[in-house]
């Protein structure tokens, strides 16, 4: 079966983020498809690079660029809804006349359409948060 | 093509949230793919006449809602309990909308592909 995600909370405001994170790696493990990971409001918040939890805690955007990459996981941050709370790319940054590269490895930057795209593809289409 | 049915239950200005739940209604829309939307809760007060948002520091979302016509999209449902329950009347809303009672909403989101919650 192929699923469509999004989250909506930040990783401090909720535990919905890692419970998503939980549900991904389950549907993976069981051999379904994951068409694409959308990170929309406060979401976003999982996909700052800076982030700097203790050591003693988890790491949640090191955890999502880790499954990016094991399992070529698209991993969609909302253009509008970044820039609303200050995660710009270096490329977005350069054309705002700002300097800033805050975006973390495995995530990517776009627009709502992607979102609309994957619950169109999807069979199944779940919100967290 | 698929039919969405968007399910909105926060108050008008409870944080940016309302405003960029319309933002994905409107791409859904402007995606050509049929959209309802269903106010459930405490949804209904996204509709009120006479907000001041601008006390607030917020948009006004009634003349987002009211912006839906031009995206045609027409099916504006709510219940009948949750208007009633807040001392509300359909023409205390800022468009027009078709009732339903609350055993009557699980046959209505059955009749959607799509369920969006927010």
């Amino acid at each position: 079966m192929k699923f469509a995600i999004q989250i909506n909370n930040s990783p401090y405001q909720s535990n919905t983020g890692h419970t998503a994170y939980q549900f991904i790696k389950a549907v993976l493990a069981q051999g379904h498809e994951v068409f694409r990971v959308f990170f929309y409001q406060d979401g976003i918040y999982h996909a700052f690079k800076y982030a700097t939890p203790p050591d003693d805690e988890l790491q949640f955007t090191a955890q999502w660029s880790e499954l990016a990459r094991q399992y070529q996981l698209d991993l969609v941050v909302c253009i509008s809804a970044a820039q609303r709370r200050g995660l710009l790319c270096a490329d977005e940054a350069k054309r705002q006349g700002k300097m800033d590269n805050d975006l973390a490895e495995g995530f990517r930057i776009s627009g709502l359409g992607q979102l609309v795209e994957a619950t169109l593809e999807a069979d199944r289409f779940i919100v967290f948060g | 093509m698929k039919k969405y049915l968007f399910v909105l239950r926060k108050p008008a200005h409870s944080g940016a949230q309302v405003q960029e739940m319309l933002d994905i209604i409107l791409t859904t829309a402007a995606f050509d793919q049929q959209v309802g939307i269903l106010l459930l809760d405490d949804g209904v007060f996204q509709l009120k006449n006479g907000q001041q948002p601008d006390i607030a520091g917020m948009k006004d979302i009634a003349a987002i809602f009211k912006a839906l016509e031009i995206y045609e999209v027409h099916d504006v449902y709510t219940e009948v309990e949750s208007l009633r329950e807040r001392g509300l009347k359909p023409k205390d809303l800022c468009l027009p909308v078709r009732e339903f009672y609350r055993k009557d909403i699980a046959s209505l989101m059955k009749r959607y592909d799509v369920v969006f919650s927010g």
